[in-house]
């Protein structure tokens, strides 16, 4: 019965959307150990509700911030994470500066270009988790610490 | 539960009891059991109803959009599917056994096993 309830999840076919907008960089250092480090403000705005099914305990998401150094291709960095407990309460817009620390390993933020990408986990209340992201590019920092 | 009480549960239940400690050995006691062939209908009864209430609660649960009401109807599926097959209802016991009375068994003697002489560790 779980099984054939994780699998009419199946049958759901999503539309989420989401954007952000980031509206101030609050500021933008050099650690003492030599790690860039900076604080920005975001508006999040998505609409999650298709996600959400019969079999659905709860959607995990959070927002990274994905860019390229000389030494790797991928760096992600998690900023900011919420759980939505209920479909209700998937539509939603929120102001919050960065819950999570947005340093660099080494110095290469100044002028760094990024995306910046919703992640969202479907758990269900029996069987399988999907997960899937949004990635929104066009994001950058600025050339000179602040 | 005390002794008495537990007793009088599990005869109430079908459970052939000793109620040596309370009543003289010549007290008559009630059995209800099921014969074979009940066993294999309870079984039977069982799987059905089972499978049944198993695809009655998910089409319920998925289309009131409700995973408790698939929950409830299954829960409700098996206490109700319990009640049917758990107890020794007179209607699973249709075909009984007639066991042999006692005096009647005296009278015929059973046949008794000769120890070969090639067996060996052979216990009595």
């Amino acid at each position: 019965m779980c099984v054939i309830a994780s699998l009419s999840d199946n049958l759901n076919i999503p539309s989420p959307s989401a954007e952000i907008q980031i509206m101030n960089i609050n500021w933008f250092q050099k650690q003492p150990k030599g790690s860039d480090e900076v604080s920005l403000t975001m508006n999040i705005s998505a609409d999650l509700q298709s996600l959400f099914t019969w079999n659905t305990k709860q959607v995990f998401i959070f927002v990274a911030a994905e860019y390229e150094t000389r030494k790797n291709s991928l760096n992600q960095v998690s900023l900011w994470d919420a759980i939505i407990p209920a479909k209700e309460r998937a539509k939603f817009w929120i102001r919050s500066s960065n819950k999570y620390r947005f340093v660099d390993h080494g110095k290469n933020l100044r002028g760094k270009e990024f995306n910046l990408t919703l992640h969202w986990h479907v758990m269900p209340k029996t069987g399988k988790m999907f997960a899937d992201k949004i990635v929104m590019s066009g994001y950058s920092l600025p050339e000179e610490y602040i | 539960m005390s002794y008495f009480t537990q007793n009088s549960l599990l005869s109430f239940l079908g459970y052939p009891v000793s109620l040596q400690t309370f009543l003289p050995l010549s007290a008559p006691s009630l059995h209800f059991t099921m014969d074979w062939q009940g066993q294999k209908l309870a079984e039977q009864i069982m799987q059905i109803m089972l499978l049944v209430f198993a695809v009655t609660a998910f089409v319920a649960g998925y289309v009131l959009g409700s995973f408790q009401m698939m929950v409830l109807v299954y829960a409700g599926g098996v206490t109700l599917t319990g009640l049917i097959t758990i107890p020794n209802w007179p209607f699973f016991n249709r075909h009984p056994l007639n066991w042999l009375d006692p005096s009647e068994a005296e009278k015929h003697p059973k046949p008794q096993v000769t120890v070969s002489s090639k067996k060996k560790g052979f216990k009595k």
